[in-house]
């Protein structure tokens, strides 16, 4: 009983921050990208603390627009739910969740800290990890395909078209980018990965994982639908791709997707690559403050990825559909596999270790 | 507990796959043969395979299924919505169908394991060595027959260039 609980309250939490951080890396987006244009960006909405007889209000940030995820949310919620006459109605409603839940499934798996009162700080702790992470991502695509479908329209079509494509293109990279962590590490659990980098060295340290990481990046920018590869919703070619007929909640679902996805896959590269809760000279076992600070130190290394993730997207210009697809096929599958081998070579001359 | 769930995964299952059948949307029927995919990971995981069971997600539902649904989506569905209904058709696919039951369950019955079998954990630890030890020659001619239908589909589609 007490287990349950247990576990119960880490899905809760998790489940809670995944989602604020999701509402609000959006202010962060907003706030980035208008620094990089030379702008202000949102700079008004605090959080309200108490109000005022006239409806006034005392706010909290808001010179950092601090309230502005509440306002969007707000917004989103209260706008019309404006379902097309030509929809098929039962996917039309499927695809947003379907697009939304994996993106969540993900972080049961990802070890976001060591240990607090004893307790694993990961929701399931399952053998087959990384493989689990994979195959609910690759769900994702059912989000997105169904949307383009069932709003039985031809811009939402090819978005749906173009990104079913991609994603399944880039699936095949990612999946093989990160064969050789654990090649090196000898285990397909995610706990064992992090445990293996804080006794070693970062998987990162390692010069014959540069490769596998820079792929597995790239890939995840693909996977996400970000820039430099957001072909499903070129909004100059496809008018916004396949969410075009979508509207109110059912569109900010497809959004908070998006987002999610984004600090998956982040999370996901801090935990193989970057060390996940590790960090050299703080001690790996320890009482309470340990355990938060390996919590704090997961989420300090997500929040730099994430910024990472925002800065390029501000940066670099889209790629042409083509070339997205010659780099995944021609480039990075090709070079992905030769970096299989290499490892196995390095792994049998012991260099590993 | 075990066996509860033994039971409704099988029979959500099988219940889907009929749905396969019946559906006459192509796009549902395909999304009926992924659920059905999710109940065998379901029953794989009872079993203890999880290995089979991530996988069968991994590569039938997270990629077969998607690829059957992009060529679905291409494909005119309207002239699909108005299939008839073939009394002799139906004739000829019960008999067959309950020819390959009847044929099922009599092999099947034949080569229950014998009592006290030793159960295999299927972890991926496990799954590789069988693969890289017992089933290597099987598993590399698959791969090779794999290779040999990729090449034909390739020459299949490449248009003539003179």
């Amino acid at each position: 009983m007490e287990a349950i609980l247990i576990h119960l309250i880490k899905i809760a939490c998790v489940l809670g921050v995944v989602l604020l951080i999701c509402a609000y890396i959006v202010l962060v987006e907003r706030r980035v990208c208008a620094f990089i244009q030379d702008r202000l960006g949102p700079n008004r909405v605090g959080i309200p603390l108490w109000f005022r007889k006239d409806g006034s209000a005392i706010t909290l940030g808001g010179k950092w627009a601090l309230g502005q995820p509440l306002v969007d949310a707000m917004k989103s919620l209260l706008k019309e739910d404006f379902v097309p006459a030509h929809v098929n109605k039962l996917y039309f409603w499927l695809a947003p969740i379907l697009a939304m839940s994996p993106a969540l499934i993900v972080f049961a798996v990802i070890p976001f800290g060591s240990q607090l009162l004893g307790v694993p700080m990961i929701v399931a702790d399952v053998n087959v990890g990384i493989l689990f992470v994979f195959a609910t991502a690759s769900i994702t695509v059912y989000g997105i395909v169904l949307a383009g479908w069932s709003s039985n329209s031809k811009y939402p079509f090819l978005g749906g078209i173009r990104s079913s494509a991609q994603l399944i293109s880039y699936e095949i990279c990612l999946g093989l980018s990160v064969v050789p962590l654990f090649m090196q590490v000898e285990s397909l659990k995610l706990s064992e990965v992090v445990t293996w980098q804080s006794n070693h060295l970062w998987l990162i340290c390692y010069p014959w994982n540069w490769l596998p990481a820079l792929i597995y990046l790239a890939s995840s920018f693909a996977e996400t639908n970000r820039l430099p590869f957001d072909m499903p919703e070129a909004e100059q070619e496809l008018a916004g791709g396949y969410n075009v007929e979508y509207s109110s909640m059912k569109f900010a679902m497809f959004f908070m997707a998006e987002y999610t996805n984004m600090i998956a896959a982040s999370a996901l590269m801090v935990t193989l690559f970057l060390g996940g809760w590790s960090l050299p000279f703080v001690p790996v076992t320890g009482g309470i403050l340990v355990g938060l600070a390996h919590i704090c130190i997961f989420l300090a290394k997500l929040f730099g990825l994430l910024f990472f993730f925002i800065w390029v997207r501000w940066t670099l210009p889209r790629f042409r559909y083509d070339q997205l697809m010659g780099l995944g096929w021609k480039v990075f599958l090709p070079l992905a596999l030769l970096n299989v081998l290499i490892v196995a070579g390095v792994i049998m001359v012991g260099l590993s270790k | 507990m075990h066996d509860q769930l033994f039971w409704f995964f099988s029979i959500a299952m099988l219940l889907s796959g009929v749905l396969v059948v019946l559906g006459r949307n192509p796009v549902t029927s395909a999304m009926f043969l992924v659920l059905s995919l999710f109940f065998m990971a379901g029953l794989f995981v009872l079993l203890e395979a999880y290995f089979l069971a991530i996988i069968q997600i991994l590569v039938y539902a997270g990629a077969v299924i998607v690829l059957f649904l992009f060529v679905i989506m291409l494909l005119d569905l309207k002239t699909e919505n108005v299939r008839q209904f073939k009394r002799f058709g139906a004739a000829g696919a019960l008999v067959v169908a309950g020819a390959l039951a009847w044929k099922l369950t009599s092999v099947a019955a034949s080569i229950l394991p014998a009592a006290g079998a030793k159960p295999v954990v299927g972890t991926t630890e496990a799954m590789g060595k069988l693969l890289f030890t017992q089933y290597l020659l099987p598993f590399e001619v698959t791969s090779v027959l794999l290779l040999v239908a990729m090449v034909g589909v390739v020459v299949l589609s490449r248009k003539e260039t003179k």
